[in-house]
């Protein structure tokens, strides 16, 4: 201990601290924001997604995932595998190819890029002449065809892009040997796409987008065949024999070809519009998958009636009589069949369809009857209804994590039972150290509970707290009904339903105790509800009581929302948890903090206007305290609901910055040179310092005041069993820290677990503290006489945490934004602070405590505090000395939303989103780390294809780059429901637009 | 009278009022009429009667509530007194011979080492007065320039006093560019400025600080490299004791000084700080960090009370002395080099003190108010 306190450095410390702490972002979890290409490999059986901001990441088997950034932060518009190969070529929206490959390094594989291009014209051609459109990787594996705006199809070498000139098949020379009365010049325009001969390589298939198809020759360097459409092309497919191929047009038309050696010019076999007769959207993809039992599986993207279903985003399959359009409640981006790869087979026999949405990744099974959706191990839409907050769980008992894997269980019955048909790669990382939850509140009011023990992020139950109340829309409205004679055959499929129904219903405390099962959910109407795990479904009454938070302060009128109605009467719920106490704060504002001690069977939970303390073994309101103050007007009246409106437009302005700045400089960085990340953050500031010289931004310097708005917000509650009153005894307490500095102190009586039900519990205000720099209170701890955080409820009861030192006195620490002081109890007296903000200029966002294990021997660990300031650095704080440790940069501070999105372990990781759909998992111990680990090899070649690469195995990854690629990632913060709810800043800021604009 | 009665009296604040005074080692304990407090004459008069001092000159003091000694002289500050004491008023008297002007001020019953030993001990204490001037018109300070002989003559430290007054900061600051000098000649460097001053406030007010004023330091930390916003939150948390160093738009009125023959600091035409201010300037900030801050405890619904120091640290005491010394000296105008000896018996006291300021269950009330 001797240590803490020798100032400088001390070198037995700073050793220790290399063994303690260490900062990576080891893992993304979720769903791809704003995807914009989609690849796979049938070879390796992995699939690959592009984004708008320049990233690819490749996943395989469950836990197989790499991640690459292309430098540049442009669109990915294509991916195309290099067939047989750990290879990849993307193409941005800047016309340049990046040639990707999977290399194995240090045990594992690696994605890296390996080449880049940019096609060159002839000095003074138009830019069209080079843009690229359609991209084909030859099987050959030693050339890439690429077809051009002009019409030109330029052919280079793999894996340097060399341009070989002589073989570029040029508009000329296609036209040669077609009649002229069919085609001019312009036919030639634009190669909309180029699909290579199933089986003869030494011909490939050209689609220009006006209709003209030809069947080119490399070897002779002539049209052997031209097929000339009506309707403008949208893309080509060959059927696996090569015998005939399906061209899908603008006019929602797709027209299948015969190709024979006799006739040059062919007629179509058929040509069908499948939503006809009235007009229809264009199909910009087909698929033509044939079968054993001679029906082919026809698939294809759009197609929809234009004038009365335009606005589906729809993927249609069609298998005999069966008929199927599935609908996507987002943009498809693309698709693609998983089918029989191997060459010899005779029949394509396509196993499951993979849609690519805006917003989720839904796979078919069309193996199984109805062809039911494949429950995803990964890519998970965590943004299916916005995420309003966030708990973590670590180390679930097994018993509980079992009780919550077999709820979720039934809950995913109507998913196929098909195993994750895309499965290449190998994981050989280590198995999770432990079970760990990661708990998301919803927009519509159902919380989300997630494997995060490893790197996928896996739904394992969902929760929904709507049967409670009465709302408007009817909890029967099943998506998925589906009408015997509707046409077209729509089919509502995936999970992502941006659109709440009451914003009310969403979810902004969470909080689970692990040991018991007890589960207490608050949200947006000063609902509190307590849940129990129950097996089974059960049909019982939500017992209801109301906490009048404002209790004597009169003549007041909330201006916000309602309360919730609730439901009378018994309410059935499925297996799972399930309610079984209601508490409504009135006035009905947002719950903005929650603390559960299921030992002493107590919720207390807090608002703006005041906390309350309810006892759910009785179900009785044990007191509440009004901590608002009088002249605060703007609390009393519901702020937050005045601001919904204006909340909206913040939110959609921010988003119209973000999104004409994200292509520029979104995951700047590339990946992993840090030297790039300073010189574009030295740029980046220079434009900032340019923006702040043409429009001064004033500040106004001034104290706070106990008369400020939004004082007596409460912002943080805390149970703990320790000595209030005097030394010689100690009692349960409950602890509220609020937004204006203050500090209340509650002694309890709670009665023996024999007399529980009969006798009331008792609480009476023991201490109130104030805090001379009114910075609002983030968190209250208090320690034990051997200066170790008090354990959790029932973490001693069942065995797995020392019980805590009685004897010596007892500590308390406050932290404030600004400051962290320790007190003596139970007489309150000063011990040692740490000035944060004065200091450095930062304030606290998110503080918890944190259990660090020396990665060298298993038997040292010690607690400290894990920071996250708002300047988006993570600090790690010594306890209970507060002797800064050490500091790492970890989300941009224009971030907001992802700063208030942070939640930390208990073992020293964390997650914050990085976009809507996505956490960045990152952790600080040397001991505590999840990164995905995996090997890609090149499988057992049947063919007569020669190996390329010496050693016959190749392969590739993700390195875990380590914290740079997300630094610079977004621009400027996006607002969310709960930046907005959480956030003070924000709250003042759009106080003071408020006030502004009066 | 019996406590009990007492404590009603007090927390009720109604009617009469409590007044507990001190002469030498002596209490005297007597309630006035609240509403109906007399002229200072009278008063004056009650407290050479109350004390049996009746042809003795004194200077009368009490403490307000931030803990301050306060002169009472006329009819003015003696009403003031007593409209603000809660729950009493503590009255100190010292002769008018041996009195200590310089403990007047903010920050006294915080520097009560000196300060009170001089005030209940005078005769042990046998330093030089003060240059007395006149009677301290302005009661407390508002602001200063401090140290002036350790910085450029191109910069000014200015010290704000917003503890105490109800007077807002009242300034406003901007972000903006300013020009350097470095070795590749001049460069353009973003910078923090004072954008906007506030009638009435208390930076105003001063005439120490204006617009377009540079804004280098808060509190003894360089602010260049740091946002407008990390600026601004590190000026609100030292809102109460705020020293800002500035490099004033307006260079003609800078203070002239003698570098050569000040003797103790003689680099200060540097552009950029000299390195042993940071040094300098932390340990006024750990001298702020004992003063500024005083958190309030409730027990059990009582009267709030601040909440003590559990027993500081012995470096804390050191560079406490430090500072007292610093702090002194700049109020007095004096150089520290002059007063070194004076304050060198401020380290061996323990800090260890109760608030002026009982709650009905002090038990300390009736005795001395240092535990020493």
């Amino acid at each position: 201990m001797r240590r803490f306190l020798r100032p400088g450095h001390d070198p037995v410390r700073e050793r220790l601290k290399r063994d303690l702490f260490q900062f990576n972002k080891t893992v993304e979890h979720g769903f791809p924001h704003q995807p914009s290409a989609l690849g796979y490999s049938p070879f390796l059986r992995l699939m690959a997604i592009g984004t708008r901001s320049g990233a690819i990441k490749l996943y395989g088997a469950p836990g197989v995932e790499f991640m690459g950034l292309h430098e540049e932060n442009n669109t990915v518009m294509q991916i195309h595998f290099i067939p047989d190969q750990c290879q990849l070529v993307t193409l941005l929206d800047d016309n340049s190819l990046h040639l990707w490959s999977l290399k194995q390094h240090g045990g594992a594989s690696e994605l890296r890029e390996e080449h880049r291009f940019t096609l060159k014209g002839p000095p003074g051609s138009p830019p069209s002449a080079t843009q690229v459109t359609a991209v084909l990787p030859h099987s050959s594996r030693e050339v890439l065809y690429l077809g051009t705006e002009s019409g030109n199809i330029f052919v280079v070498e793999l894996p340097s892009f060399r341009v070989l000139e002589d073989r570029t098949i040029t508009p000329e020379a296609v036209l040669q040997r077609i009649p002229e009365d069919n085609c001019n010049r312009r036919s030639c325009e634009l190669v909309e796409a180029l699909r290579e001969h199933p089986k003869n390589p030494d011909q490939i298939l050209i689609g220009y987008s006006r209709a003209l198809i030809v069947l080119w020759d490399l070897q002779n360097n002539k049209a052997i065949h031209h097929f000339l459409g009506s309707q403008q092309l949208e893309n080509l497919y060959w059927q696996r024999d090569g015998s005939k191929f399906i061209s899908c047009h603008y006019d929602g038309s797709y027209t299948q070809w015969p190709v024979s050696s006799d006739n040059r010019q062919s007629e179509p076999l058929e040509n069908t519009v499948p939503y006809g007769p009235f007009p229809c959207k264009a199909i910009s993809k087909i698929y033509w998958q044939t079968t054993k039992n001679g029906l082919p599986y026809i698939i294809f993207q759009g197609g929809m009636p234009r004038a009365s279903y335009g606005d589906r985003h729809s993927i249609s399959v069609i298998h005999g009589s069966q008929q199927t359009a599935f609908d996507f409640t987002s943009r498809v981006i693309d698709f693609f069949i998983i089918f029989s790869s191997d060459p010899a087979a005779e029949f394509d026999d396509p196993s499951a369809l993979v849609v690519l949405a805006e917003e989720e990744l839904v796979v078919i099974d069309l193996k199984s009857a109805g062809w039911p959706a494949v429950h995803p191990p990964y890519l998970a839409s965590l943004h299916c209804s916005a995420i309003t907050c966030s708990h973590h769980v670590s180390n679930i008992p097994l018993k509980l994590w079992e009780r919550i894997i077999s709820a979720g269980s039934k809950q995913n019955i109507h998913y196929s039972s098909m195993p994750w048909p895309i499965d290449g790669g190998t994981n050989i990382a280590p198995d999770p150290p432990q079970r760990d939850l990661l708990l998301t509140g919803h927009e519509d009011g159902t919380v989300r509970f997630w494997d995060a023990s490893g790197v996928c992020l896996h739904l394992l139950y969902k929760l929904s707290t709507v049967r409670v109340f009465l709302t408007d829309a009817d909890p029967n409205d099943n998506m998925n009904t589906l009408g015997e004679d509707e046409w077209p055959p729509l089919r509502k499929v995936g999970t992502f339903d941006p659109y709440s129904d009451d914003p009310r219903l969403g979810i902004q405390k969470i909080y689970l105790c692990k040991y018991s099962g007890y589960l207490a959910v608050a949200g947006t109407a000063g609902q509190v509800l307590v849940m129990e795990l129950n097996d089974e479904d059960a049909e019982h009454v939500v017992d209801h009581a109301e906490a009048d938070l404002l209790q004597d302060q009169e003549g007041y009128r909330w201006k916000g929302h309602e309360k919730l109605k609730t439901r009378d009467g018994p309410v059935r719920f499925e297996a799972g948890f399930q309610p079984f106490v209601l508490v409504q704060c009135q006035p009905p504002a947002v719950v903005t903090s929650l603390a559960l001690h299921s030992e002493w069977k107590l919720v207390a939970f807090g608002t703006s206007h005041g906390f309350g303390l309810f006892d759910h073994q009785q179900k009785r309101l044990v007191f509440v305290k009004c901590t608002l103050h009088p002249s605060d007007q703007l609390a009393l009246e519901g702020p937050l609901s005045r601001v919904k409106s204006l909340k909206k437009s913040l939110r959609q302005s921010f988003r119209r910055i973000r999104r004409s700045r994200v292509s520029s400089r979104k995951r700047r960085g590339g990946a992993g040179n840090a030297s790039e990340v300073q010189e574009a953050n030295a740029k980046f500031d220079q434009d900032v310092l340019q923006e702040m010289e043409l429009a001064p931004v004033q500040r106004k310097i001034e104290a706070r005041s106990a008369e400020d708005s939004f004082t007596g917000f409460v912002r943080t509650l805390y149970f703990a069993d320790t000595f209030l009153r005097d030394s010689s005894r100690h009692c349960p307490s409950l602890w509220a820290g609020t937004n204006g500095g203050t500090v209340y102190a509650f002694c309890l009586r709670v009665p023996p677990a024999e007399r529980r039900m009969d006798e009331p519990v008792r609480a009476e205000q023991a201490k109130e503290i104030q805090l001379m720099h009114r910075a609002p209170v983030v968190g209250i701890l208090v320690l034990d006489g051997r200066s170790t955080p008090l354990p959790e409820p029932l973490e001693v009861a069942h065995d797995l945490s020392k019980s805590p030192d009685m004897q010596g006195s007892h500590q308390l620490l406050v932290v404030s934004e600004e400051q962290f002081k320790v007190f003596t109890l139970p007489k309150v007296s000063s011990k040692l602070k740490l000035k944060l903000t004065a200091l450095e200029g930062c304030r606290v966002r998110k503080v918890t405590v944190a259990n660090f294990g020396s990665c060298k021997t298993d038997d040292y660990s010690e607690n400290d505090l894990a920071v996250l300031t708002n300047l988006g650095d993570i600090q790690i704080i010594s306890l209970p000395f507060l002797k800064l440790q050490i500091r790492y940069p970890c989300i941009r501070k224009e971030d907001v939303s992802g700063i208030a999105s942070c939640v930390f372990t208990k073992y020293g990781q964390g997650f914050y989103l990085i976009s809507p759909s996505e956490f960045e998992r990152f952790s600080l111990s040397t001991k505590w780390l999840v990164e995905p680990r995996c090997i890609v090899d090149i499988p057992e070649l049947t063919s007569n294809n020669h190996v390329h690469n010496e050693s016959g195995k190749e392969n590739a990854s993700r390195k875990p780059s380590p914290g740079d690629c997300e630094e610079d990632e977004r621009k400027s913060g996006r607002l969310m429901e709960h930046a907005l709810l959480n956030d003070e800043k924000v709250l003042k800021e759009i106080q003071s637009t408020l006030e502004g604009g009066r | 009278m019996n406590r009990a009665q007492r404590g009603a009296a007090g927390s009720r604040g109604l009617g009469t009022m409590e007044v507990k005074s001190k002469f030498g080692a002596e209490f005297r304990r007597f309630s006035l009429e609240r509403s109906k407090p007399g002229k200072f004459e009278e008063f004056y008069g009650l407290l050479q009667h109350v004390h049996k001092i009746p042809n003795v000159d004194v200077l009368v003091g009490y403490t307000d509530i931030h803990g301050d000694l306060l002169p009472i002289n006329n009819d003015d500050n003696y009403h003031k007194a007593v409209s603000t004491a809660n729950p009493l008023l503590r009255i100190f008297i010292q002769r008018k011979e041996d009195a200590d002007y310089s403990a007047f001020g903010t920050d006294t019953m915080t520097r009560k080492k000196n300060v009170l030993s001089n005030v209940l001990r005078p005769d042990n204490h046998k330093k030089k007065p003060h240059i007395v001037i006149s009677m301290p018109q302005d009661f407390r300070p508002v602001s200063s320039i401090i140290d002036v002989d350790i910085l450029p003559e191109t910069h000014r430290r200015v010290r704000l006093y917003k503890y105490g007054t109800d007077k807002p900061l009242g300034f406003y600051i901007r972000d903006g560019s300013s020009v350097r000098v470095t070795p590749h000649g001049l460069e353009k460097v973003p910078g923090i400025f004072i954008s906007r001053l506030v009638p009435g406030g208390l930076a105003q007010s001063t005439g120490l600080l204006a617009v377009n004023d540079e804004v280098l330091e808060v509190n003894g930390i360089e602010v260049s490299g740091k946002s407008l916003d990390q600026v601004t939150d590190m000026m609100i948390a030292n809102s109460r004791n705020l020293i800002i160093t500035v490099r004033p738009a307006n260079q003609r009125n800078n203070v002239v000084r003698n570098s050569r023959t000040s003797g103790s600091s003689g680099h200060s035409t540097e552009s950029s700080l000299p390195s042993s201010t940071p040094n300098l300037l932390g340990s006024v900030l750990q001298a702020e960090e004992e003063s500024d801050e005083e958190d309030i405890i409730i027990e059990d619904s009582g009267e709030p009370q601040h909440i003590p120091k559990a027993a500081p640290t012995s470096e804390s005491i050191e560079s406490l002395s430090q500072i007292e010394l610093l702090h002194e000296s700049t109020q007095n105008g004096f150089l520290p080099s002059s007063e070194v000896n004076l304050n060198h018996s401020a380290g061996s006291i323990n800090m260890e003190y109760e608030v002026p300021e009982p709650g009905p269950k002090s038990l300390e009330e009736d005795g001395t108010i240092i535990t020493l």
